[in-house]
C-alpha cells in the first residue's frame, strides 16, 4: 500500500538511474535529511550528542570508508584504527601549526593525508590478497600506532603523549574544544557524513565503482576486460582511507577532544569498524549506516535499560551487554549473512507485494 | 508498532532525573583487564558513602546519592558516563583513570564541575591558578617518582650516581607521566634511566623482562595498572629479580597484584600516600552499618585491602570537602561551584581524621587556591607474603619540590597558554 511503483513513470535515463527510483523511498530519504538537518539540532542535548549522535555519525563515516575497500573492492583491511589515527594526528598537527585556517579544511586535508598513507600501505595489495593482505594491513595498524607513540613530534612533545584539540570555530561557532554546543558538533559531523555518503554512493555506481566491483568479483577477468588493477586497487585504498581519515579527524577533534593513540585507535577499533561493515552489509552504503547504528546504539540502549530502568548492578549489565551484543551478531549473521542492508531490501520486496503476495 | 518501539527506545536512552541529594557519580570499572583494581576502589568509595548515609544520615543531614557508571577504563565510555551523570547534579568526578581525567579536564572546567584525581591524572593540575576545577591532592605522579628515587637514595647512602634504574610503564598517558621527572632527577643524581614501555593491557611483557634480565638494572620502578601489575611481578619472579629492588607506584601496590606470584613476591615495595591495613575504628562501623546490613557494594569481600582503603580515603576526602562547603555557605544542598570552593578550602588535620575513625591514616595537608595538590607526602610499603599484608617501612617523606615545582609551573603555563587561561585565583 505504502510502497508502490505503480504510477511512478520514468521518462528519462537520469530518472531511471537515480539512487532512489521509488517515490516512497525518495520521500523517506528527503524526510530523513530534513529531520536530521533542520529538526534534530533544535532538540539535541549534550548527552544525546556525545553519547549517541557523534559516535554514530563518525563511525558511519569510517564504515562507509571501509566498506568501499572491503565491500566494493574486496580488499580485506585490518588497518582502520591506524588510518583513523593518521587522520587524528594530521588534524592535530594542522590545527596547532595553522590555527588561522578553518577546521573544516583541516579535516579535509587530514583525509587527504590519510589517503596518501592508505595508498602506501595499499601497495602490497597488488601482489597479495585475502588473508595475506589482511596481515599486511594489520602490520600498518601496529606500525602506525607505534609511530605515533614513539615519535614525540606527532604529539608536539607533550609530557603525557596525549593530543588535545584546541578550540576552533566554523563561522564563529566553536566545534572543537570544551565550549561547544551540542547542535554545532552534531551538525558539523552530519555535514561530513552526508557528504561522504553522497560521494561514496555516486562513486560506487559510476565507472570507478564498477571497476572496484569487477576486481572484487574476479581480478583476472577484470584485468582481461581492461580494468587496470593497479589503479583500481590503489584508488579504492585512497578513497577508503580518505573517509577513514575524516572519521579519525572528527573522532579526535570533535568527539573526544583528547586522545591517546594506543587506547583510542588500537586494533579493537579496526575490528569494531569491520564488524559494522559486515553486520550492516558488505557493498551497501546503507549497510554502513545501519551497522554503525547497530553497534553504537545497542550497547548504550542495553546499558540504560539494564542499569537505568531495571537498576541492575553495573558489572552484571556490562557483562550481559557483551553477551547480548555478541549473540545478536551471531544470530544476525546466521539469519542473514548479507547483513542488515539485505534484511531491509527483503522487507522492501515484501512491502511492494503486500497485501497480495503470490 | 514502529512508533511504540521508537518511543520505548527514546525512553530507555534517556536516564530519568533525580531528586536533590548530594550526588557523587562513581565512574567505576568492574569489567575488563583493569577490573581487579577497579572493583576494590569502587567498593571502598561506595561503602564509605553508604556508611555516612546509614550512620549519620548523610552529610550535614543531606543524603548522599552515588550513581555508579561502568567505564571499563575506556575513555569513550567515560565520556558517555560523564554526559549521562552530569545532568543529575553531579558534584564531583573521580574517574580513577588518567586517560578519562585528561578527557574531563576541559569538559568539567567548562561545565563548572570539580574533578578530583587523587594520586593520578594530570600532575600540573596541582597549580590551582590554572586548573581552577581540577584537584589532585594529597600526592601526584611526579611526587611518586621523586619518592621512589628518594627511597633508592636512602637505601644507598645518598649516592646513586653509578646505578642503573629501569622504568617499566603502561604505555599510555598514565605511564608516561613520571618520565620527565625521572629524567630531571637523573640529571641531578646521575643515575642512568632506561625506559621499558608495556602496551595496554599488559599481559605480554616477556621482551621487557628479557631486557631487564640482560641489562640487570639495580632498581626497577613500575607504573602499572590492572593485569599489567600481576604479570610484571610474576615476570620479575621468573627472572629472579630481587623483589626488594622493585618499587611500584601506589597503583601497583594492591593485594591483587602480588598474591598471584605467591611467596616469591615477598619483599616487593610499593609507594602509598595513606596508611594501609584494616586496623581502624571506621572498619568496625563499616562492618556494623554496611556489610552486616547487607548494603555493601560489589561482593563485599574487599574490606581492608589497599585499594579498598584508597577508595574509602577518596570518598572521605570528598565528603569532608562537601562538609567544608556546607559550613562555608551555611547550606545543606550544594552546587558544584560550592563543592569546588569547599575542596579548595579543605584542611585535613589529625583531629579530623581521628574523629572520623581513621586516626593517623593519611598525612595532614591543606588545600589552597594556588596549591591543589597538597604537600605531596608519600611513604613506602612492603609486601609480606607470609602474613599476606602490606606494612609501611618508612614515615611520610616529602618529594623533591626543588625539581618538581619548575616542571609543574612550566607544564601548567603551557596549558594556560594553549587554552587562553589567565592564571589567578577565582
Amino acid at each position: 500500500m505504502l510502497y508502490r511503483e505503480a504510477g511512478d513513470f520514468k521518462t528519462s535515463y537520469e530518472e531511471d538511474s537515480q539512487t532512489f527510483p521509488i517515490r516512497f523511498d525518495r520521500l523517506a530519504y528527503h524526510g530523513a535529511l530534513v529531520v536530521a538537518f533542520a529538526i534534530v539540532p533544535f532538540f539535541i542535548n549534550d548527552y544525546w550528542a556525545n553519547a549517541v549522535a557523534l559516535p554514530f555519525l563518525i563511525y558511519a563515516i569510517a564504515a562507509i570508508g571501509l566498506n568501499i575497500l572491503v565491500g566494493f573492492c574486496g580488499q580485506v583491511s585490518l588497518g582502520t584504527g591506524g588510518f583513523m589515527a593518521v587522520g587524528a594526528y594530521a588534524t592535530y598537527k594542522l590545527m596547532t601549526a595553522f590555527p588561522e585556517v578553518n577546521i573544516f579544511f583541516h579535516v579535509l586535508i587530514a583525509g587527504g593525508i590519510t589517503a596518501l598513507v592508505g595508498m602506501l600501505f595499499g601497495l602490497p595489495s597488488l601482489r597479495i590478497k585475502g588473508f595475506y593482505l589482511a596481515v599486511a594491513t594489520l602490520a600498518a595498524q601496529f606500525f602506525l600506532v607505534w609511530l605515533f607513540n614513539r615519535v614525540p613530534w606527532f604529539y608536539n612533545h607533550s609530557a603525557s603523549g596525549q593530543i588535545s584539540a584546541p578550540e576552533r570555530t566554523v563561522i564563529g561557532v566553536p566545534v572543537t574544544g570544551p565550549h561547544t554546543e551540542a547542535w554545532a558538533t552534531y551538525l558539523f559531523c552530519l555535514v561530513f557524513l552526508a557528504g561522504s555518503a553522497l560521494i561514496a554512493r555516486n562513486l560506487t555506481r559510476g565507472a570507478t565503482g564498477r571497476k572496484w566491483m569487477a576486481i572484487r568479483d574476479m581480478d583476472i577477468a577484470a584485468e582481461i576486460i581492461g580494468v587496470n588493477p593497479l589503479r583500481a586497487k590503489l584508488s579504492a585504498f585512497a578513497v577508503s582511507s580518505f573517509f577513514i581519515g575524516i572519521a579519525g579527524a572528527l573522532f579526535f577533534s570533535v568527539y573526544l577532544g583528547a586522545v591517546e593513540v594506543g587506547e583510542a585507535f588500537g586494533i579493537n577499533k579496526s575490528f569494531l569498524v569491520l564488524f559494522m561493515v559486515i553486520i550492516g552489509g558488505l557493498g551497501r552504503i546503507f549497510g554502513s549506516l545501519a551497522g554503525a547504528a547497530f553497534l553504537v546504539l545497542l550497547p548504550v540502549l542495553l546499558k540504560n535499560t539494564l542499569v537505568g530502568t531495571l537498576g541492575w548492578p553495573t558489572d552484571l549489565a556490562a557483562h550481559l551487554e557483551i553477551m547480548i551484543v555478541g549473540a545478536l551478531i551471531v544470530i544476525f549473521l546466521v539469519a542473514e549473512p548479507h547483513g542488515l542492508a539485505q534484511l531491509w531490501r527483503i522487507t522492501k520486496e515484501k512491502l511492494r507485494l503486500w497485501p497480495f503476495p503470490h | 508498532m514502529k512508533k511504540v518501539l521508537v518511543s520505548a527506545v527514546a525512553a530507555a536512552l534517556v536516564a530519568g532525573p533525580a531528586a536533590a541529594d548530594l550526588v557523587f557519580p562513581d565512574l567505576s570499572y568492574r569489567t575488563g583487564p583493569y577490573a581487579a583494581n577497579g572493583i576494590p576502589f569502587s567498593d571502598g568509595y561506595q561503602d564509605y558513602m553508604t556508611l555516612l548515609n546509614e550512620r549519620d544520615g548523610g552529610i550535614g543531614g543531606e543524603m548522599i546519592k552515588v550513581i555508579e557508571c561502568e567505564t571499563g577504563y575506556n575513555t569513550e565510555k567515560g565520556v558517555e558516563c560523564y554526559e549521562a551523570t552530569k545532568g543529575e547534579g553531579a558534584l564531583l568526578y573521580q574517574p580513577l583513570s588518567t586517560g578519562i581525567t585528561y578527557q574531563l579536564i576541559p569538559k568539567a572546567t567548562a561545565d563548572g564541575i570539580p574533578v578530583h584525581s587523587m594520586g593520578y591524572g594530570r600532575t600540573s593540575a596541582k597549580n590551582g591558578e590554572v586548573f581552577h576545577n581540577i584537584f589532585n591532592y594529597p600526592a601526584n605522579y611526579w611526587d611518586g617518582a621523586s619518592h621512589a628515587i628518594t627511597q633508592i637514595l636512602n637505601e644507598n647512602e645518598g649516592d646513586i650516581a653509578d646505578l642503573k634504574i629501569a622504568l617499566v610503564y603502561h604505555n599510555s598517558a598514565y605511564g608516561k607521566e613520571p618520565i620527565r621527572t625521572l629524567e630531571e632527577l637523573s640529571k641531578k643524581h646521575g643515575y642512568e634511566l632506561s625506559l621499558l614501555p608495556v602496551d595496554s593491557p599488559g599481559q605480554e611483557q616477556k621482551s621487557q623482562w628479557l631486557q631487564i634480565r640482560r641489562e640487570r638494572p639495580d632498581y626497577v620502578i613500575m607504573w602499572g595498572w590492572g593485569v599489567m601489575n600481576q604479570v610484571a611481578i610474576q615476570e620479575a619472579v621468573n627472572i629472579r629479580y630481587p623483589m626488594d629492588h622493585f618499587i611500584g607506584i601506589w597503583w601497583s601496590g594492591s593485594e591483587n597484584d602480588v598474591l598471584p606470584a605467591g611467596e616469591a613476591a615477598d619483599g616487593y615495595k610499593a609507594l602509598t600516600f595513606h596508611n594501609l591495613g584494616s586496623d581502624y575504628p571506621v572498619y568496625d562501623d563499616l562492618k556494623k552499618y554496611v556489610v552486616d546490613a547487607g548494603k555493601a557494594a560489589g561482593a563485599g569481600d574487599q574490606l581492608g585491602t589497599a585499594l579498598y582503603s584508597r577508595g574509602m580515603y577518596a570518598a572521605m576526602l570528598a565528603t569532608e570537602a562537601a562538609r567544608t562547603a556546607q559550613d562555608m555557605f551555611d547550606t545543606k544542598a550544594l552546587t558544584p561551584a560550592q563543592m569546588r570552593d569547599g575542596m579548595e578550602n579543605l584542611e585535613m588535620t589529625e583531629a579530623k581524621m581521628a574523629a572520623l575513625g581513621l586516626p593517623n591514616f593519611g598525612p595532614e595537608f591543606k588545600v589552597t587556591c594556588s596549591n591543589h595538590g597538597g604537600d605531596g607526602l608519600g611513604a613506602v610499603a612492603q609486601w609480606d607474603a607470609k602474613a599476606r599484608e602490606w606494612s609501611l617501612i618508612t614515615d611520610y617523606f616529602p618529594a623533591d619540590e626543588e625539581v618538581l615545582n619548575p616542571l609543574i609551573t612550566a607544564d601548567s603555563m603551557a596549558f594556560a597558554e594553549e587554552n587562553n587561561i589567565t592564571p589567578g585565583c577565582m
